[in-house]
């Protein structure tokens, strides 16, 4: 079997691949979660897309927010940094 | 001029041509799904992926070679043989495109280069263990894992927004859509352009102008960036059409999964060596974010079109590389090529003819699927 699939890649490749691939989307809807929550929908402003953070769960949910979107960008970076590196 | 230097000419030329039909069949790898969601203008997203296709080709050179070796006795490859895998390839290619399949460019150009070089040589000419591990069991296996990531990733996603207002939570995911997208883009300039670059490169070293194991030279990079690119621009519509709305009714949570999914297989992927189809990979991701989202409408009888399209890609470019190779041999030289050319050009001329007829366009693409590629069903008259 081993001589025809790469045994050790294909694991990496399903472990890593879960963790960017549905992994980092996660991370994305935790921040937009943080950014915006029911419960203080009523007074939210909808007109102004989820940078309103004033629906947010306040000071909290934003650092929650950013701290998400920081990751998300932050592997984005290092999947660019790796295809570079890696030729 | 010497004659040898005109069949290096054609060959260059339908090599930028292949990378071409590349560049325009997998449009819709990466923007399909932004397409269909209204995260990017279809105009927009076509600009945007061709911009980051020619970024990627410069990115990475390690692909380049393997496309080749491995696959075949390079020894044993001549400029004809090239240049007939090439015509597979392309044809196939456009086929497919017209019927709006995404089908493998990848396979296309392997399955032509493996069906010329059997023509030419015979069987001992092909390393099939190479094409069964390094090209068919990677192929069978992508399309399930990025499809297995991008469930995971759309249960998660919807599972961790369900209390956010639907108005909130579709225009957060169109702006990480677009960014996922992006990366599938720039992967996918990394990836597909090098296969062409490896192809020329493997004619100019039959050709006895490099030596082997020679890196491309930057007019090959260049050129080979610039034919995808703009291939990309022009944008395979019926493809992008049929991923984007045929497959799976899709919404932006689920294209960010989808795209996240894609890009992250492919990266690692190409990390570990293997080129891999990233047409693929993406229908496998879409397929997937379909099925990860309660309620979601998968079309299981557009994927299974699509799934025979791919296990008769190989066979079929093969076959008409093998026949192309024939052809031009049998006529002999330069004017066999020739000939050969002229005949590729004009059966391109008729696809793009018969696509006008029913064309699908960026103003059409995101039309309600009613179970053809083309919108509204034109009443084709039957060529005389």
């Amino acid at each position: 079997m081993s001589q025809w699939i790469n045994l050790t890649a294909l694991w990496k490749i399903i472990v890593i691949g879960l963790l960017a691939g549905a992994g980092l989307p996660a991370l994305f809807a935790i921040g937009l979660r943080a950014l915006n929550t029911r419960p203080q929908a009523a007074s939210a402003p909808e007109g102004d897309g989820q940078v309103a953070a004033v629906s947010g769960g306040g000071v909290l949910g934003m650092a929650a927010a950013v701290l998400c979107f920081a990751v998300v960008l932050a592997a984005i970076g290092w999947g660019i940094y790796s295809i570079v590196h890696n030729s | 001029m010497s004659s040898n230097d005109v069949l290096l000419g054609l060959v260059v030329v339908t090599a930028l041509g292949f990378d071409f039909t590349n560049g325009f069949h997998d449009t819709g790898n990466a923007m399909a799904t932004s397409i269909a969601t209204g995260a990017l203008p279809p105009r927009i997203a076509v600009a945007l992926s061709g911009v980051l296709n020619l970024v990627g080709a410069f990115l990475s050179f390690s692909v380049a070679a393997t496309i080749a070796s491995g696959l075949v006795q390079t020894h044993l490859v001549t400029l004809t043989v090239v240049f007939a895998g090439l015509v597979g390839g392309i044809l196939w290619n456009l086929a497919t495109w017209y019927f709006g399949i995404p089908s493998s460019s990848s396979h296309a150009l392997i399955g032509g280069v493996v069906g010329s070089t059997l023509a030419a040589a015979g069987g001992h000419a092909i390393q099939w263990h190479g094409l069964v591990s390094k090209v068919i069991l990677p192929a069978i296996l992508s399309p399930v894992i990025a499809g297995g990531i991008a469930v995971v990733g759309t249960y998660l996603v919807y599972r961790l927004t369900n209390n956010v207002v639907e108005r909130v939570r579709g225009r957060g995911f169109r702006i990480g859509q677009i960014g996922s997208a992006s990366m599938v883009s720039l992967a996918h300039g990394t990836n597909d352009a090098q296969k062409t670059m490896g192809i020329i490169t493997l004619a100019l070293i039959a050709n006895g102008s490099l030596t082997s194991g020679t890196k491309a030279p930057a007019w090959v990079i260049v050129s080979c960036a610039v034919a995808i690119s703009l291939g990309t621009y022009i944008g395979g519509w019926r493809v992008i059409r049929a991923l984007g709305k045929g497959l799976v009714e899709i919404e932006s949570p689920q294209g960010m999964a989808a795209e996240s999914s894609s890009a992250a297989v492919i990266l690692l992927s190409s990390n570990f060596g293997y080129s891999l189809s990233t047409t693929h990979v993406a229908t496998g991701s879409i397929l997937g974010s379909g099925v990860g989202k309660k309620g979601a409408e998968v079309r299981w009888n557009v994927a299974g079109r699509m799934a025979t399209a791919w296990v008769l890609t190989l066979p079929s470019a093969g076959v008409v590389g093998a026949l192309a190779y024939f052809a031009a041999h049998g006529m002999g030289g330069v004017t066999g090529v020739a000939v050969i050319f002229v005949v590729l050009v004009a059966c391109a001329a008729g696809f793009f003819l018969k696509s006008r007829q029913g064309a699908v366009t960026a103003k059409n693409v995101n039309t309600e699927w009613t179970g053809s590629v083309v919108p509204v069903p034109a009443p084709a008259p039957i060529p005389a």
